[in-house]
């Protein structure tokens, strides 16, 4: 099943990478900050599967955002892949040690101290004159080994890394629900004290999966700072938070695969609706989830679920 | 000295404003448990609403104190049907599903609400000063303060007043009371929870709604104003302890002063402050400063 699970999963990304060349350019930087979201609803998913909802995960998006925009612009140093490795890996740090506060908490106090944190965040980054304060600043035109690329090429490139990457995280969170902590995320949601009763440390996991969120978080942000070519303090603005925890919930926590669909679609959707009625972007959106918590708890990933099993006998 | 006493007025003034938002979101998180992200746009309907009376008044040239009342219960007004639909039309359909789903509930109909304000009264700013020009100023030492501020800090030390009589001393308050200790017990004695659920909801909109109308005059009414008081509460709500009113009192107090210090000593760090704040309180104290220890239940 698993092995299964792979084929198709690569053959996915093939298949996206692919199509790349054949797409508009506005299409293809839309795909590019749609997968580079997907990252962090993927490290929504990771926490939301053990009942943990968390209202700041714009913290790591935007940590690794400005990581990768500061040291282009400190350093000079502009090659996309290291870039945005250091990203992932100084919000993974930050992730770590914000975790050792945050695996305490469960619920709503979960979310509303990660909420508080993205918001120390976002008040630090407005004070900050030399950075642009509320506007922000560009982020230098990333390099790929030493080459430098222009236009359509430049974006094709981005939304490749982009596409790379998620495979590897989607294999790597993939092997994690496999593991044991990944397994007991559902034993955490229906009960923790139990699964601490059996030997296990629920704080551990639960640190684990801050970490693993923030990671993800962290490179997303970097993805997304490169291919948009500018950071600023909204990145961290709990709004922010709301549009990722929006797309897990709309996606469902059932499969590595929703994060990414849930993603594309909420991009495309949304780069529609403001073309078509501006003013009622937030209205449907809000609509949109009212309508899935109601007639779809389990996400939309679980509609595509429901319908493979229509054969299978019911359990 | 003066600076001392400068900061702790703004201070107070920014704490009652603070008090008044926060007491209706930690009302109705103690009764119901729900975290209710809507507050914002009972604030923001509240505000909008006052700048609508204000403009209604000042038209017809109307005293002031009875346009100041009249703004307040115009308000007030929204906030109670605001409540009414919210509770018994989609509320009621979600209780006892996960409470962080219920969030998302309260967030979803904030984005709408979002949108319906733009619906309802465009995306222009509204300014409704007039009760804050006609109140006044007043001199103390070398400091001028405006009455209109000193308005607020009685009202909010008057609804801390009342909340705490009310609760203490009336029936619906004792009920309450029982419902926020143990809600199956209760239900389980003959209280109506359902009841309670519709009453508290619709008291916390209308406290919501309240805490936009007296801030209208001191503010621009304008988009986004609900964002950023929800936020603001939930920082207040959780350092004094999510469900305690106390809490809310001594968080607002917190939170003020801080902040009122921070504007006056090193500006750069105003809006870190109150987040600052609240996690150094968290890690302190989990749960907030005014929470009862939970038994366990397996």
């Amino acid at each position: 099943m698993a092995a299964r699970g792979h084929l198709v999963g690569a053959l996915m990304f093939l298949i996206a990478a692919a199509v790349g060349p054949a797409l508009p350019d506005w299409a293809v930087s839309l795909a590019a900050i749609a997968f580079a979201n997907a990252l962090v609803v993927l490290g929504l998913v990771v926490m939301w599967r053990a009942g943990l909802v968390s209202f700041g995960q714009a913290l790591y998006y935007c940590i690794g955002a400005y990581a990768v925009a500061l040291i282009a612009r400190w350093t000079g140093f502009t090659d996309a892949v290291a870039l945005v490795a250091i990203g992932g890996v100084g919000a993974g740090i930050v992730a770590a040690l914000v975790g050792f506060l945050l695996a305490r908490y469960r619920e709503i106090f979960f979310a509303m101290l990660s909420l508080a944190l993205s918001m120390i965040l976002y008040g630090v980054l407005v004070k900050t004159e030399s950075l642009g304060s509320t506007d922000g600043f560009s982020v230098a035109t990333p390099t790929f080994f030493g080459l430098s690329l222009h236009g359509d090429k430049l974006i094709l490139a981005l939304y490749w890394l982009t596409l790379g990457i998620d495979a590897i995280a989607a294999a790597a969170v993939g092997y994690y629900f496999r593991s044991i902590a990944g397994a007991l995320a559902a034993p955490i949601r229906d009960n923790e004290i139990r699964v601490e009763f059996l030997g296990v440390s629920v704080t551990g996991i639960v640190h684990g999966k801050v970490v693993i969120a923030g990671t993800l978080g962290g490179l997303g942000g970097a993805l997304a700072a490169l291919t948009i070519g500018h950071v600023d303090p909204a990145m961290a603005y709990w709004t922010t938070s709301g549009g990722f925890v929006f797309v897990t919930i709309l996606a469902g926590a059932g499969s590595v695969a929703a994060a990414f669909v849930g993603s594309l679609l909420f991009e495309a959707a949304r780069s529609i609706a403001v073309d078509v009625m501006p003013g009622l972007w937030q209205m449907l959106l809000g609509a949109v989830l009212l309508l899935t918590i109601l007639f779809l708890p389990e996400g939309l990933g679980s509609l595509a679920a429901r319908v493979g099993k229509r054969g299978e006998v019911k359990r | 000295m003066l600076t001392a006493f400068a900061i702790f007025a703004d201070g107070l003034v920014y704490a009652a404003y603070l008090f008044i938002v926060a007491i209706g979101l930690t009302l109705i998180f103690g009764v119901m448990k729900i975290l209710n992200v809507t507050h914002g746009s009972f604030y923001a309907f509240g505000a909008y609403g006052a700048a609508t009376a204000v403009g209604i008044y000042a038209n017809a040239g109307w005293p002031a104190a009875l346009g100041f009342l009249f703004m307040l219960a115009f308000g007030m007004a929204i906030g109670l049907v605001m409540g009414v639909i919210l509770e018994r039309g989609l509320l009621r359909l979600v209780y006892g599903r996960d409470e962080v789903i219920v969030v998302l509930v309260t967030y979803a109909t904030f984005l709408i609400l979002e949108d319906v304000i733009v619906l309802i009264w465009g995306a222009q700013s509204y300014a409704a000063y007039q009760p804050m020009v006609a109140a006044g100023n007043i001199e103390i030492g070398d400091l001028i303060l405006s009455n209109y501020d000193l308005v607020l800090v009685a009202l909010a030390a008057g609804l801390a007043a009342l909340a705490y009589w009310a609760l203490k001393y009336t029936r619906y308050g004792r009920l309450l009371t029982t419902v926020i200790f143990d809600r199956e017990t209760a239900a389980a004695f003959g209280i109506n929870v359902t009841v309670v659920y519709t009453a508290t909801f619709i008291l916390g909109a209308m406290l919501g709604a309240l805490g936009g109308a007296v801030m209208a005059p001191k503010i621009s009414v304008t988009l986004g104003i609900g964002v950023e008081v929800i936020v603001l509460a939930f920082a207040v709500v959780a350092i004094g302890g999510m469900g305690s009113i106390e809490g809310a009192l001594v968080g607002a107090l917190i939170v003020g002063i801080c902040r009122a210090a921070a504007v006056h000593l090193v500006p750069q760090i105003e809006l870190f402050v109150i987040y600052g704040v609240m996690a150094l309180v968290l890690v302190v104290r989990p749960y907030g400063l005014f929470v009862r220890a939970r038994p366990r239940k397996i």
